[in-house]
This record gives C-alpha cells, structure tokens and sequence, in this order.
C-alpha cells in the first residue's frame, strides 16, 4: 500500500464516486426513453400544418379548423370590429404582448401586431382560453370578441384579454397567406 | 400493541410444515384473528375495511371491463354503450364500476375525517396518515383518468382543464403538458395512456394499501379516546369482535352502495357525458366529478394576482396545496391530546371545517361568477387558517377535559352514565381468546 491510499481523498473515494456517477448517467439514460415516448409523437407532429382556403368568407363571417387537435378560427372581421380593435388603448390591456408567433416574443398588442402585414381585417387565432383550455364562444361578451363560458373570460375583436381569470391574449399561430384566398397555418 | 410475539400454535402436521418454511398462516392468524384491537371502536373505524373491499370490487370490475373497452377516440364512446346494451350483464357491471368510484370516494372521506375528528394522525401514527394520503392522492389520479375514458363531453373537457393546470407552472409548464397528452390537446394518445395508468395506479393503491396496513400493525389502531393501549383489559380480539362489526359496517355501506346502482346509478354523473366528446365544443358549464369539487372551487376562487404570481397559478397552487395540507397535518396540530371527545374548542373547529369543505363542495358545481366567487374565496380562506392557525394555535392555548387513566375507565364510565340500557355482557371483561 502506497501511502496516498491512506490519505483522504484516496484512491476509493475516488472508485466510489466515479461508480456512483456512472451508474447516475446509466439510470438517466434508461429512464430518457421512457420519458421521451409520452412526448407529441411523429403522426402529431406530422400534423403540424394545415391549408384553409377562405375564398368564400366576406366580412363578419369566420370559419373554424382543426389544427394540432386545436380549433383555429379564421375570421374576416368588419369594419367596426377592426375600428374597435384599433381603439383599445395599450395601457387598459391586461396582458400587453402580443402573442403572434410571427413577431418578435415582445412586440406590444396594437391591432396590427395580432394580424399580418396588408390582411389587417383577417383575424387567425387558436381559439382557446388561455386560462384552462376551453373553447370561447365568437361574437359574444362585453367587447364584442370573444367570451369563454367555463370561468368567465373575455376577449376582445383582436382576440386580447379584456375581463376575467385568463392571463395571455389568445395565441396567434405561425401562419401566412399564401395567396389571395389561401392560408397555411403552422 | 406492536407484534411482540406470536401466539400462534400449528396444531396439524402441515401447519407445522408450512410455518417452518413460509409462516403465512402465522401472519394471517397474528394480524386477522389474534391482533388485539381497542375494545372501544365505534363504527368510524370500519371505513377501514370498507374501503379494503371497495378497492378489491373496483379492480375486479374493471378488469372484466377493460375486456370489452377499447381505447380510440373513435371507438370509446361506442364501446361503453355497447357495454351497457350489448354485453352480458355489462350494464351492471359498469354502473358498479363508476358508482363504485364515487362510494370509494365516500368511504375515504369518512375515513379521513375520522382520522382528522380523533387525531389519529398523531405520533406515533404520522407515516401511516402520509401513506394514506399518498393511497389518496393515487385514488383521486385514477379517479380523474377513469372518468375518461367514456370519451364524452365531460370526459374530454375534464381532462382539457386538468391537464391545463401543468401549463401554468412557468418556464416548463407547455412541455409537461404535451408530456402528459401526447400531443398538443386531448387526442388519442391521451386516451391510450390514461388507459394504462388507469389499470396500473390501482395495483399501485393496493401496494401502498399493504403498507398501510403493515404501519397500522406496527403501531396499533388508535381509537376514540385517543389513549394508548395500556393493558389487557383495554383490548379485545379482532376475530371475531372486529370482523363481525366491520362486517356489518360493509353490509349497511354495500345497502347505500347498491342503491346508487340499481335506482340512481347517473345520480353521481354528469348528462354531459352521455355526448361524445367533440374537441371544438365546450359545455356551458364543465363540472367536474362530485368528490373533486373542492379543489374546484378553490382553484376558480383564486381570481386576482398575488405579487408575480398570477391568478391562473396561484389557484393551481391552492388547489394543490389544499392536500399538501392534509399532509402536513401530523406536525400542523401542536395539541398534545389525540381525540377531539377532550378538546372542546377543536370539536367546534373541526365541525366548522367539514362544514366548510361540504360548502366548498357545493360552491364548486355552481358557475363561478356572482357572489359565488365571493363565498369561495371566503371558505377557502377558513379552510387554509384551520390547518396553519386553528391546528396550531389551538393545541397551545385550549385546556382539554380531563382525560381518563385507560380505555377500560372511559368504557366503564360511559357505561356507568348510560344507565341500565346496556347488556350486562358489555362490561364484563372480554375474553381472552386465541
């Protein structure tokens, strides 16, 4: 015996650890695979992105589509709806950032942030409660957008949280015109 | 109390045989037939049992259930109903299942209430109470996830809430959640893993069940004194003064239980469920199922901001940490005597609290909106100041009645003011049996 091994740290405190940690690595890369099978899987994600044609919606009318199991509503809005969204002043919103995945994460809630560039009329939003998940009836409460009858939220013609326990605006998905009349969203 | 000998004899040869190699009959006949139970259990303490054959008829039933469900969205909902009109006997096999659920969740209602009204969460009794609360908290996961497996409406949008809950913990919140779906909303692969777990976690209650119950052994039961054993005379034999009374106890539960079943079996449901489920429609009103009601009306009562926490959290949190408190319980409660029969001013609080979690209850299957809003966040405000300052306050500054030296004098005494109308036997001493 050497006399290192006598003296702390020695050679099997060093054995020990190095053990330990291995088998720390080894027990995390066993479990990695079971964790990672309950995560969206190929066929989910596959479904990531869908085609809308919305020749046929004049203004005040909306169509809803199925989108990563989500409903998204498409809506052409009217004049008075995009006058009343233009309206809002920034400081009386409850949650002042924009969510529209195609901006910057902080770009401010204006109207035009919660649209695209040249289609300000057309409203495209995951139309889901941002509280817990419900599906908010259009056309319906105080500010004329959006109302959620599971716990009481309101959104308004932009889709932004006005009154109740939800804490974001309704989420804008990545989505583009790809032409006059077609969109893809995702 | 605790397993200090054995009194066990083999008296055949293949008793003999088998307690030198494998001594089951010893453990049974120790823990089922000789264990020495407190002479003054009431009825309270059969839930016990009770909720040891709830459990065993929920797996039974949902064993042979599961032999004629499937788990695809566009198959579920057609399976149930196929269930009740076209398989043998399948309606009463499922209407036992499902009210079996809500029964189980009486039964342990009870059970803890009981636990809270006699201290039965004191030392030396604290792991058991936790190992309770986890068979809980697993029953009130497999509750959650069985209720959707019908794929109705309220199957649907009950786990869109619930599973909404994880999306408010910050940073990772969107990621636990399509860990838990699957994907990025309810779907297919959500069902088919609620599925599994839904098979699993009951084997998993009765693993945790048998640790119970070991705990239960180690330390003896309490009883409505709250004194410890002290001696022979203060115990009786299980078999057959515990097993005839918890018998009968299951008897008069199974009478209610079956009730339910064969006159009210939707009583306990919610009509929504009998739509099947469509992703871009929400009921009007999303109810969740009775026993969670609670928790319900506090996660909705948390209405405003609390500094960065906001409120979609902050009543996650609550919710949450409403039975993290049942957990902490053991330390929460300073008193230094168990049973609420000698603590008047907690007998008071503890009637107020069960009445406030009654209220919670019935304010959690109405819209929150009003001055419901208003009550909830009232009786979610007493039912956290009953765990973190009536427990501990109380025990420091309330002067109990004056304890009796033993069980056999709190038996004798409360017979004695009872007058005549008690058979002689009832006093006597019990018999020494086994």
């Amino acid at each position: 015996m050497s006399a290192t091994d006598t003296q702390d740290p020695n050679r099997r405190d060093f054995l020990y650890v190095a053990t330990g940690m291995a088998a720390v690595v080894g027990a995390g890369a066993v479990a990695w695979p079971f964790i990672d099978q309950m995560r969206p899987d190929a066929s989910t994600l596959a479904l990531a992105s869908v085609e809308v044609d919305v020749s046929s919606l004049t203004p005040g009318m909306s169509l809803i589509v199925k989108w990563r199991g989500k409903p998204v509503v498409v809506r052409n809005r009217t004049e008075q709806e995009m006058k009343d969204g233009e309206a809002v002043n920034l400081a009386d919103l409850k949650d002042p950032i924009a969510r529209n995945a195609n901006l910057p994460a902080d770009a401010p809630a204006t109207d035009a942030n919660r649209t695209t560039p040249g289609k300000e009329a057309w409203m495209v939003m995951v139309q889901v409660c941002t509280h817990l998940g419900c599906i908010p009836l259009g056309q319906e409460g105080d500010f004329g957008g959006w109302f959620c009858p599971c716990h009481g939220s309101v959104y308004d013609t932009a889709g932004r949280i006005r009154k109740g326990p939800a804490p974001e605006n309704m989420a804008v998905p990545v989505f583009k015109f790809i032409s006059d009349t077609k969109i893809l969203i995702g | 109390m605790s397993e200090g000998h054995s009194t066990y004899t083999p008296k055949t040869g293949i008793e003999r045989w088998f307690d030198a190699r494998m001594p089951l009959p010893r453990m049974v006949y120790d823990s089922f037939i000789a264990y020495p139970v407190p002479r003054n259990l009431n009825y309270a303490w059969t839930f016990g049992g009770i909720l040891a054959i709830m459990l065993v008829a929920q797996i039974l039933t949902g064993i042979v259930l599961a032999m004629h469900y499937t788990a695809d969205t566009n198959l579920a909902f057609n399976s149930v109903e196929k269930i009740m009109r076209d398989v043998n006997s399948g309606w009463l096999l499922r209407y036992l299942h499902s009210n079996g659920a809500s029964f189980f969740f009486v039964a342990v209602y009870i059970h803890i209430f009981r636990g809270l009204y006699y201290g039965s969460y004191k030392a030396p009794r604290e792991l058991l109470w936790i190992l309770g609360c986890i068979i809980y908290l697993l029953m009130m996961a497999t509750g959650f996830m069985g209720y959707v497996l019908p794929w109705g409406q309220m199957s649907f949008w009950g786990a869109t809430v619930i599973t909404g809950f994880f999306s408010a913990i910050p940073l990772v919140g969107d990621w636990i959640q399509q860990l838990l779906l699957g994907g990025f909303a309810v779907d297919n692969p959500t069902l088919n893993r609620f599925f599994a777990l839904h098979y699993l976690l009951p084997f998993m209650i009765a693993g945790v069940v048998v640790l119970h119950v070991w705990a239960l052994h180690v330390v003896g039961q309490s009883n409505p004194t709250g004194i410890e054993v002290k001696s022979k005379t203060d115990t009786v034999a299980f078999t057959p003064y515990a097993t005839i009374k918890d018998a009968f106890g299951m008897i008069v539960f199974l009478f209610f239980f079956a009730y339910f079943v064969f006159y009210l079996p939707n009583f306990l449901g919610h009509p929504d469920n009998y739509t099947v489920a469509n992703p871009l429609k929400t009921p009007a009103h999303i109810v969740p199922e009775w026993y969670f009601l609670p928790f319900y009306a506090i996660l909705r009562a948390i209405t405003f901001n609390i500094g960065p926490i906001n409120s979609k959290l902050g009543g996650v949190l609550c919710m949450f940490g409403a039975i993290v408190m049942l957990f902490l319980v053991p330390w929460l409660d300073t008193s230094k005597v168990r049973s609420a029969v000698y603590r008047p001013w907690y007998k008071l609080f503890f009637w107020l609290f069960a009445a406030d979690a009654v209220l919670l209850g019935w304010l959690g299957s109405q819209p929150a909106e009003g001055s419901f809003v208003f009550m909830a966040q009232m009786a979610t405000l007493f039912y956290f100041a009953f765990f973190l300052v009536v427990l501990p306050v109380l025990g420091l500054i309330e002067t109990p009645r004056r304890l009796p030296n033993s069980i056999t004098e709190a038996v004798l005494e409360k017979n004695k003011g009872a007058g005549g109308g008690h058979p002689a036997g009832a006093n006597a001493a019990p018999e020494t049996k086994g």
